[in-house]
């Protein structure tokens, strides 16, 4: 898998998701959609491989993740049928906070 | 991370949605549209090798395309003040060639000649026939890249070009916007200038939360008016000067109410907003949401606001502090910090007056040649002054340059113009330092009165002396017709003090 570093795109193995990286504090854990390691923008995805049924909530593009002890947090860019996991903890849809518009 | 990812998002999204309307020329871009014509632009930057594209020109289609063009292209964006003269102009353009510059008709000869300017017209660079190859690739999602170079603008010395980077934008837009939140029905009139932060802050918050745009290129209160009632404007910015003129202009029309059921929500910020000012404005749009925003060019934009509920809350207060909300500037948007610190960098209590200070992903503090003036710890000083009260609303002082030192006592210039402000017969003060013998630095003001109100000079002074003390009570007091103010809203102090060194001469 591609190394995770900030402002960086990956793309699902198995599904139509894409995300972007947003905050990675350690660029060596195993980020997975669906299941299977994403791979880059660029790249194929596996013939035949699937969304794993555990792994199957989907993503959904504008909505921020984040793992449970906040060391990565992600940018959906495209929504997929895969969830998103870490080390396969899965990761956790971070709200934002709705503000008066200002500009 | 690159700014057109927020384009790419809203054009893969809501693809045929209006997104920006040039609201005298009735043009309009969907979002696919915008996001296709940015391909190509990009591709016109990139085959004239330019490193930067510099934009001179009101607000048209030509500024969110340039903004993303830009971005694509791997350039930073940087938009010019039109108002300048054309040496101010020459001299800002010699500093970020070699430029791809887009300017109205009339000024491609003059500036298409200079050294390493490439000119093209607004019109032309519009022509999707003279924009036909598109860009080989996408954009680079290096965050660290510069996405905005915006000149600062200038009260003190020569303009700073101020280094936005495409993580800072897009870390404001990301804590600040929820993704495709706005109904399709909303429309947002934009009349700050295009060379203003704001007015790039709208572009991109426009598009992330899927609203359409409508540009005001020359605000008029008159026409700000129509277009709102003709689009059904639901949500818009102004600076002070301008809502100041909108509620004139009404009142002038007779009309109790403004008429604008579909206006949601009206922002505003970007200098001092009179008390009386808002408080008419909230009883002419008693339907509306108001929020005032705080922010800098070096912060990416809005930093603190002060919400609906807080704005309602102050009005119906029936306490002096509870009232005094309504002029403070709110509170930190999530993921910002501020503190106010004194000269030594100690950090103040509530209540203390210091100067602000800013911490958080969408804070730049960096200036083209100068570097990162942020400190080690993130921290950016503002140089504006300001409290803040125990529950951290913060309220502004002015700038911190403009204290005034008289006799080795810092005096607050905001503090005293505020006493000014409470006199049933003065519309506006300004309150400077100039030179003094005795006290190295004297109290001016300048007053304007009330429509058919007269001033007395001594009862002002009387005023300061029983609120404040007597080192604050202005030795000099002029009365003006009005203040001097730039086109979005900041008090000129060096014109104001220019004028009182001048007399005294």
């Amino acid at each position: 898998m591609p190394t995770l570093k900030t402002g960086g795109r990956l793309k699902s193995a198995v599904c139509a998701g894409e995300i972007m990286v947003v905050a990675a504090s350690d660029a060596d854990v195993e980020l997975t959609c669906g299941g299977v390691a994403m791979i880059d923008p660029s790249g194929e995805g596996e013939a035949g491989a699937a969304v794993h049924p555990d792994h199957a909530v989907g993503i959904a593009m504008g909505k921020r993740y984040i793992t449970e002890d906040e060391s990565l947090e992600v940018l959906c860019v495209k929504a997929g049928d895969g969830s998103l996991a870490v080390n396969g903890q899965l990761m956790l849809q971070k709200d934002t906070k709705q503000l008066p518009k200002t500009d | 991370m690159n700014v057109m990812m927020l384009l790419e998002m809203a054009s893969g999204a809501f693809p045929d949605r209006p997104a920006f309307t040039d609201g005298e020329r009735g043009l309009t871009y969907t979002y696919s549209e915008l996001f296709e014509a940015a391909r190509l632009r990009a591709g016109s930057i990139a085959a004239q090798g330019s490193s930067r594209m510099a934009k001179l020109d009101v607000s048209n289609l030509g500024t969110p395309l340039g903004l993303f063009a830009s971005a694509w292209a791997g350039v930073p964006y940087v938009p010019l003040n039109y108002r300048l003269t054309d040496e101010e102009i020459a001299a800002l353009l010699k500093r970020v060639t070699p430029a791809y510059l887009v300017t109205s008709t009339d000024r491609v000869d003059a500036f298409g000649g200079l050294d390493g300017v490439h000119a093209v017209s607004t019109d032309a660079f519009l022509d999707a026939a003279q924009n036909a190859a598109p860009v080989a690739g996408e954009w680079a999602m290096d965050p660290d890249e510069i996405a905005v170079l915006l000149f600062t603008s200038g009260t003190t010395g020569e303009p700073k070009a101020a280094v936005l980077r495409h993580k800072h934008l897009v870390s404001y837009i990301l804590g600040s916007v929820e993704f495709a939140s706005a109904p399709e029905s909303d429309a947002s009139l934009v009349c700050v200038p295009p060379y203003h932060i704001a007015g790039i802050a709208a572009i991109m918050s426009s598009v992330y939360s899927g609203r359409h745009v409508i540009q005001l290129p020359n605000f008029s209160a008159e026409r700000w008016i129509e277009l709102a009632r003709q689009h059904k404007v639901t949500t818009a910015f102004v600076v002070p000067t301008m809502l100041a003129r909108i509620v004139q202009t009404l009142e002038a029309q007779g009309v109790a109410q403004a008429d604008m059921p579909y206006l949601n929500s009206l922002a505003y910020g970007g200098g001092k907003m009179p008390l009386s000012v808002i408080e008419k404005a909230m009883t002419l749009f008693p339907t509306t949401d108001f929020s005032n925003a705080y922010g800098l060019t070096e912060t990416s934009s809005t930093i603190c606001v002060l919400g609906p509920a807080a704005h309602r809350e102050a009005v119906a207060s029936t306490t002096a502090a509870g009232r005094r909300r309504l002029v403070s500037v709110g509170q930190a948007l999530p993921g910002v910090e501020i503190e106010i610190r004194d000269e030594e960098g100690r950090v103040l209590n509530a209540g203390e007056r210091g100067e602000i200070y800013v911490r958080g992903e969408q804070v730049s503090g960096e200036y083209e040649g100068k570097g990162s003036v942020v400190d080690a710890d993130g921290w950016f000083a503002t140089r504006d002054a300001g409290s803040m009260d125990d529950e951290g609303y913060l309220f502004l002082e002015g700038r911190a340059d403009d204290v005034i030192v008289r006799g080795g006592e810092n005096l607050s210039p905001g503090e005293i113009e505020d006493v000014l402000l409470t006199h049933p017969a003065v519309a506006d003060a300004a309150v400077v330092g100039v030179p003094d013998e005795q006290w190295g630095e004297a109290v001016a003001a300048a007053v304007v009165p009330k429509a058919g109100a007269s001033i007395d000079e001594q009862q002002l002074k009387d005023l300061v002396q029983s609120q404040l003390r007597s080192s604050r009570v202005p030795a000099h007091v002029k009365i003006w017709d009005e203040l001097p103010y730039n086109e979005t809203g900041k008090l000129l102090r060096r014109v104001v003090k220019a004028a009182f060194v001048e007399q005294s001469q």
